[in-house]
C-alpha cells in the first residue's frame, strides 16, 4: 500500500503548508496562537490597564487620568504611581459597607434560591417522560427572552400601584399599597428570578443521576420519605448543590443591572458603586481601584474555590 | 417530599416563573399609558414601537454585533477547547486554561471597565481602534461570549470517542483532514448549541456594551434600559411581547425539527 | 530438526533464520512514573494471527497502539516489513487498525466509511466506492451500504469496521478486541468468519483480547502478556500443555499446583516431594537439580477417578467429593484428600445413561505420570 496522504495531494493544502513551512510555524503552533493571543489581548492586558490607571489620579481631560511617565524639569523619565485611591477605599465606609452587603445580598439570594429552586428540580427529575422534558424546557425558556426584560417586568409586578398592590387592595387584604419596589426585598426576588435556571439545571441532572434504587432500599431498611430524603437524596446531591449555587451566587455578587432598577438609593452593591464611580463622578482611576479590589476579594476566592472543586471531581 | 407539599411548591415556582411574563404581555395590549390600570383591548403600543426609530435602529445593531460576535467567539471558543483537550503539553497551558474559565466567574463590570480602559490605551498609542462603537463592542462580545463557547465544547471534545479521531488518522487522514472531516462534524450539534448561547448572551448584554460603546453605536439593551430607568412604558411590554413570541416560536420549530429528526434516526 | 518439513512452510516460527515481517525489538513505553510495556522483544511473520493475550493493564493495548503509531515507543525499535517505524506518522504506516469501539463515523453510511480510506490515497471516486462495494459483499453487507451506523447491529457494525480496515490491503491488520461487544453465541461464530478473511486475503493479523478461548480458537501463535512484559510466545497448543510459568498455567484454562522439591532422578524416572500429595512419580525433565524448588501442575481434565482403586498407575490417592457441577457435556469435581487437600478435577460426560459419581462418594483419584508438568517459576 502507498503510504497515501490527501493532505500532500490536495492544491490548497500543500499551499498552506509551505508557506508555514517557510516561516518556520507548525500547524501545532498556529492553532494554539490563535485562541492564545485573542484572550491574551483582549482578556488579559486589559487587567495590566486596570492595574496600571487604579495607581494614577483623576483628571479633567482626555484621557482623564494622569500619565504614567512625566518628564520632570531636567528631562528625566519620572513614574507617577500612588496608592492614593486605595488609601481612600479603605478610609471611605461607603466601599467597605458595599462589599459587605454584596456579599449579603448574593448569599440570602442564592439561599432562596436553592430553597425555591430544589423541590423543582426534584420534582422534574422524578416525572415521567413527556412531562419532565416539558418542564426542563419551562424552566430554561424564560431564560432565553430577555435578562433586561425580565427584570422590567418585575418593576411592574411590584409598584406601589403595581400588579401585586393592586390584587391585593381589589381583594380588601391591605387597605394602603405595599412599599416593594426600591427595596432589598425586590433585589432579592430579582436575583432569584433571574438565576433560578442556573440553580435548578445542575440541581436536577444531578438529581437525575440519582438511582431509584438507592430510594427503596432506604424504604426496604425501613426509613420513611422524610428520613430517606434527609439521610440519602440530600446528601447525595451536594455537588449539585453547590455547583448551582455557585452559579447563582457569582453573577449576582457583580450584579448592576437588578440593583440598579429594583433596588433603592440604599442598596449598595459593588457593581453599582463602580459603575457610579465611573459613569457620574467619571472617576477612572477610583473605578479601576475598585475594580482592582473587587477582583482580589471577590473574584480570586471564587476562582480558588472553583479550581479545588474541579480537582475534587477529576480526583 | 411526597404528598402535598411537593406539587405545591413547583406550582408556585411556576408562578413565580411565569407570573411577571404573562402580565407583561398582557398589558402590552391595554389601552391606557398606565401599565397595571386595565383600560381596554389596544394595539397601539405596537404601532408606537414599530414607528421608533431608536428603538429599531438599536435592535439592527445589537443584531449585527450578536451575529458577528457569536460567529468569532464559536471560531475561537472551539479552537481554545480544542487545543486545551487534545494537545496535552505546550508552554501556557496553564495560562489559557484561566483565561478561558475565568471570563464565566469574571463580573461584568470589570470586563466592560477594563476592555474600555484597554481601548482608551490603544488608541493613545496605536491609534486603533479610532473611537468606540461596533468593532469594540464585538471584540468585547467575543471575548465573554468565547469562554462559553469553549465549555460547551470542551465538554463535547471530551465526551467524544478519541478512537474516531484515531481511526481517520489511521486510515490515512493527516491532522487537519481529521479535524474537518471527523471531529467537527461530530462535534457541531455542540457548536450549534454554544452559537445559540452566544447569541443570546451578546443580545442580553448591557453593562459590557454601556462601556465599550461610543455615540451612536447604542445596542437595543441600552436604549431599553434608558427608557425603563425612568420608570414603566408600554411600548418596553409590547417589545418584550415580540421577543417572546418570536422565542417561543423558534423553541417550537427547534422541537419539531429535533422530533423529526428523532424518528427518521429511528 | 525434530519437526516434520511440512510444519515449517506454514509454521515459520519454528524454522531456524526465517525472516520475520515485523519485529519489535527492546521495545519500551513509559507514562510517566508507569511503565506499561517494558523491554518487549517480539516476531511475527508473514500470515500470521497473532495474539497478544492478557488481563486488562497488562499493556498489550499500548504494544498494539504503537504499532499503530499512535503511542511512541520510549525506547526500542520497531520495523515492519523492514521498515522502521519510529518517525513514521499512523497515516503513513501500511497498518490499518479495527478499533474495540469500531470508531465508525457515525455521520457517514457504511459505504462511506469503507471508502473513507481509499480516498486519502487519492484513488478516483468510482474506483474506491467500486472497491468499498467489493469489501462489503466479502462481509455479506451490500445491502446495508446506505445504512448509517446508528441503524445497524453490533455484529453487523463490526464486521464494517473490520471491512474499513481492510479495504486498504494494509501489510498488517491490528484488532483490538475484535470480538469483546459481541454476545457468546455471535462470537463464536465470527471467531470463524474471521480466520476464513485472514486465511483468504493472507494479511497478518495481530489480535488483542483478554479472551483466552478467543485466543486459542483464533490465533497461529500467542503472546501471554503479564505487567508489560511477555510471559510466554507459542502454539496455542504449546502454551496449554507446556506453560512456562505458574502464571501461564493458571491464566490458560485451569489447573492444579503442588509445590515441592525434586527428590531424585533416574534416567526413566524423576520423583518431587510435594507438600499436598507427599511423593509423585514423572518423567525426568532436563535442567533440574536436586533439592531444587518446583512446582508440579495438572490439569483437571487429567485426572481420571473411579470407585475403585486403579491399576498399574503410581500417582494414586484417595478422596472424597466435596462438590459436583453438572456442566452438560462435562462434570466438575472439588476431591478433599484425607490430608485436608482439595484437588480440582473433570470428567467428559461421554455416556447418556451413566451413574455418575456425585457427592459425598469415596473416590480414588489417579494421574499418569506424563500429565504432570513440571514448573520452576
Amino acid at each position: 500500500m502507498s503510504a497515501g496522504n490527501a493532505l500532500t495531494r490536495s492544491a490548497p493544502w500543500r499551499g498552506t503548508a509551505w508557506l508555514m513551512g517557510k516561516l518556520g510555524i507548525s500547524g501545532r503552533t498556529l492553532v494554539i496562537a490563535v485562541p492564545m493571543l485573542w484572550l491574551g489581548v483582549f482578556f488579559l492586558a486589559p487587567f495590566f490597564v486596570l492595574g496600571r490607571i487604579s495607581l494614577a489620579e483623576a483628571l479633567i481631560a482626555r484621557p482623564p487620568y494622569t500619565p504614567l511617565f512625566e518628564r520632570g524639569p531636567d528631562g528625566s523619565l519620572q513614574i507617577i504611581a500612588s496608592l492614593e485611591n486605595y488609601r481612600f477605599l479603605m478610609t471611605d465606609a461607603l466601599y467597605r459597607n458595599a462589599y459587605l452587603s454584596s456579599i449579603r445580598v448574593a448569599l440570602v439570594s442564592t439561599i432562596f434560591a436553592l430553597l425555591i429552586g430544589y423541590p423543582i428540580a426534584y420534582y422534574i427529575a422524578r416525572a415521567p417522560e413527556p412531562k419532565r422534558s416539558i418542564l426542563l424546557l419551562m424552566v430554561i425558556l424564560p431564560f432565553w427572552t430577555s435578562f433586561l426584560l425580565r427584570v422590567y417586568a418585575w418593576m411592574g409586578f411590584l409598584r406601589s400601584n403595581g400588579v401585586i398592590n393592586n390584587t391585593l387592595i381589589s381583594l380588601g387584604i391591605i387597605d394602603a399599597p405595599l412599599r416593594m419596589m426600591q427595596t432589598d426585598f425586590a433585589v432579592y426576588i430579582g436575583i432569584v428570578y433571574t438565576y433560578l435556571p442556573f440553580m435548578i439545571l445542575p440541581l436536577y441532572a444531578n438529581l437525575t443521576k440519582l438511582d431509584s434504587a438507592l430510594l427503596e432500599a432506604a424504604s426496604d431498611l425501613g426509613a420513611s420519605p422524610f428520613v430517606t430524603f434527609f439521610t440519602v437524596t440530600l446528601p447525595l446531591s451536594l455537588p449539585g448543590i453547590v455547583a448551582g449555587s455557585m452559579l447563582v451566587f457569582i453573577p449576582a455578587i457583580g450584579e448592576y443591572v437588578i440593583p440598579a432598577l429594583l433596588g433603592g438609593p440604599d442598596t449598595l452593591m459593588i457593581g453599582r458603586v463602580l459603575w457610579d464611580e465611573f459613569f457620574s463622578s467619571r472617576d477612572w482611576p477610583v473605578a479601576s481601584a475598585v475594580a482592582i479590589v473587587m477582583l482580589v476579594l471577590v473574584v480570586a476566592p471564587i476562582m480558588w474555590l472553583q479550581s479545588i472543586q474541579n480537582r475534587r471531581e477529576e480526583g | 417530599m411526597r404528598g402535598w407539599f411537593l406539587p405545591l411548591a413547583v406550582a408556585f415556582g411556576f408562578i413565580f416563573l411565569y407570573a411577571p411574563i404573562v402580565s407583561l404581555v398582557v398589558f402590552s395590549f391595554n389601552e391606557s399609558r398606565l401599565v397595571t390600570v386595565w383600560g381596554g383591548f389596544s394595539t397601539r403600543w405596537y404601532g408606537e414601537l414599530l414607528r421608533d426609530r431608536q428603538i429599531l435602529g438599536s435592535a439592527w445593531i445589537s443584531l449585527q454585533v450578536a451575529f458577528a460576535s457569536a460567529t468569532l467567539a464559536t471560531v475561537i471558543g472551539t479552537l481554545g477547547a480544542f487545543v486545551l483537550t487534545r494537545f496535552s503539553s505546550f508552554t501556557g497551558r496553564l495560562l489559557l486554561t484561566g483565561m478561558i474559565t475565568a471570563p464565566l466567574v469574571m463580573p461584568e463590570v470589570i470586563t466592560g471597565l477594563s476592555l474600555l480602559l484597554l481601548f482608551v490605551s490603544m488608541e493613545l498609542t496605536l491609534g486603533w481602534p479610532a473611537g468606540r462603537g461596533l468593532t469594540t463592542i464585538i471584540i468585547a462580545h467575543t471575548t465573554f461570549c468565547a469562554a462559553f463557547v469553549a465549555v460547551i465544547a470542551q465538554s463535547r471534545l471530551r465526551s467524544m470517542d478519541e478512537s474516531l479521531e484515531e481511526a481517520a488518522r489511521d486510515l490515512g487522514a493527516g491532522p487537519v483532514r481529521v479535524f474537518f472531516d471527523v471531529t467537527l462534524p461530530v462535534i457541531a450539534p455542540a457548536l450549534v448549541a454554544g452559537w445559540l448561547l452566544a447569541f443570546t448572551l451578546s443580545l442580553d448584554d448591557l453593562v459590557i456594551a454601556s462601556f465599550v460603546s461610543g455615540p451612536g453605536a447604542s445596542t437595543l439593551p441600552m436604549v431599553i434600559f434608558s427608557k425603563v430607568r425612568l420608570g414603566v412604558s408600554p411600548d418596553i411590554n409590547a417589545l418584550a411581547t415580540i421577543i417572546i413570541g418570536f422565542v417561543l416560536v423558534a423553541v417550537l420549530i427547534a422541537g419539531w425539527l429535533m422530533r423529526r429528526a428523532l424518528r427518521k434516526g429511528g | 530438526m525434530s519437526q516434520p518439513a511440512i510444519a515449517a512452510d506454514t509454521k515459520p516460527w519454528r524454522r531456524e533464520g526465517a525472516t520475520p515481517f515485523i519485529s519489535v525489538r527492546g521495545v519500551t513505553k513509559q507514562f510517566g512514573d508507569f511503565t506499561a510495556v517494558a523491554d518487549v522483544d517480539l516476531e511475527i511473520y508473514k500470515s500470521e494471527l497473532f495474539c497478544l493475550l492478557g488481563e486488562s493493564g497488562c499493556g498489550k493495548s499500548t504494544l498494539l497502539r504503537m504499532l499503530a503509531g499512535f503511542e511512541q515507543a520510549t525506547s526500542g525499535t520497531i520495523t515492519i516489513d523492514g521498515e522502521d517505524m519510529a518517525r513514521v506518522p499512523p497515516d503513513r504506516r501500511p497498518t490499518n487498525m479495527m478499533f474495540q469501539s469500531y470508531a465508525l463515523f457515525p455521520h457517514m453510511t457504511v459505504e462511506k466509511n469503507v471508502a473513507y480510506g481509499l480516498l486519502r490515497e487519492g484513488l478516483k471516486k468510482s474506483v474506491a466506492y467500486e472497491r468499498a462495494a467489493e469489501m462489503l459483499r466479502m462481509v455479506k453487507l451490500e445491502k446495508l451500504a446506505r445504512r448509517r451506523p446508528d441503524q445497524l447491529s453490533g455484529g453487523q457494525r463490526q464486521r464494517v469496521a473490520l471491512a474499513r480496515a481492510l479495504v486498504k490491503r494494509p501489510k498488517l491488520l491490528l484488532l483490538d478486541e475484535p470480538l469483546g461487544a459481541l454476545d457468546k453465541k455471535l462470537r463464536e461464530e465470527t471467531q470463524f468468519e474471521l480466520i476464513k478473511i485472514q486465511e483468504t486475503l493472507g494479511v497478518t493479523f495481530i489480535v488483542v483480547t483478554h479472551d483466552q478461548d478467543e485466543a486459542m480458537t483464533l490465533a497461529t501463535r500467542i503472546g501471554v502478556m503479564k505487567d508489560g512484559k511477555i510471559e510466554q510466545i507459542g502454539e496455542p497448543r504449546e502454551i496449554y500443555e507446556t506453560p512456562n510459568s505458574r502464571f501461564v498455567a493458571d491464566f490458560i484454562g485451569s489447573v492444579n499446583l503442588f509445590e515441592g522439591k525434586v527428590d531424585a532422578v533416574a534416567p526413566d524416572m524423576m520423583r518431587i516431594e510435594t507438600y499436598e500429595l507427599g511423593p509423585v512419580l514423572l518423567p525426568p525433565q532436563a535442567g533440574l537439580t536436586l533439592g531444587q524448588q518446583v512446582w508440579g501442575a495438572v490439569r483437571p481434565e487429567r485426572f481420571a477417578i473411579s470407585r475403585s482403586k486403579p491399576e498399574n498407575t503410581p500417582n494414586t490417592w484417595q478422596g472424597v467429593v466435596e462438590e459436583m457441577g453438572y456442566i452438560g457435556h462435562m462434570s466438575q469435581y472439588r476431591i478433599r484428600l484425607s490430608n485436608g487437600v482439595l484437588i480440582r478435577a473433570s470428567q467428559s460426560n461421554r455416556l447418556r445413561d451413566e451413574d455418575p459419581i456425585s457427592w459425598d462418594e469415596k473416590v480414588w483419584i489417579s494421574v499418569q505420570p506424563s500429565a504432570f508438568r513440571v514448573l520452576t517459576r
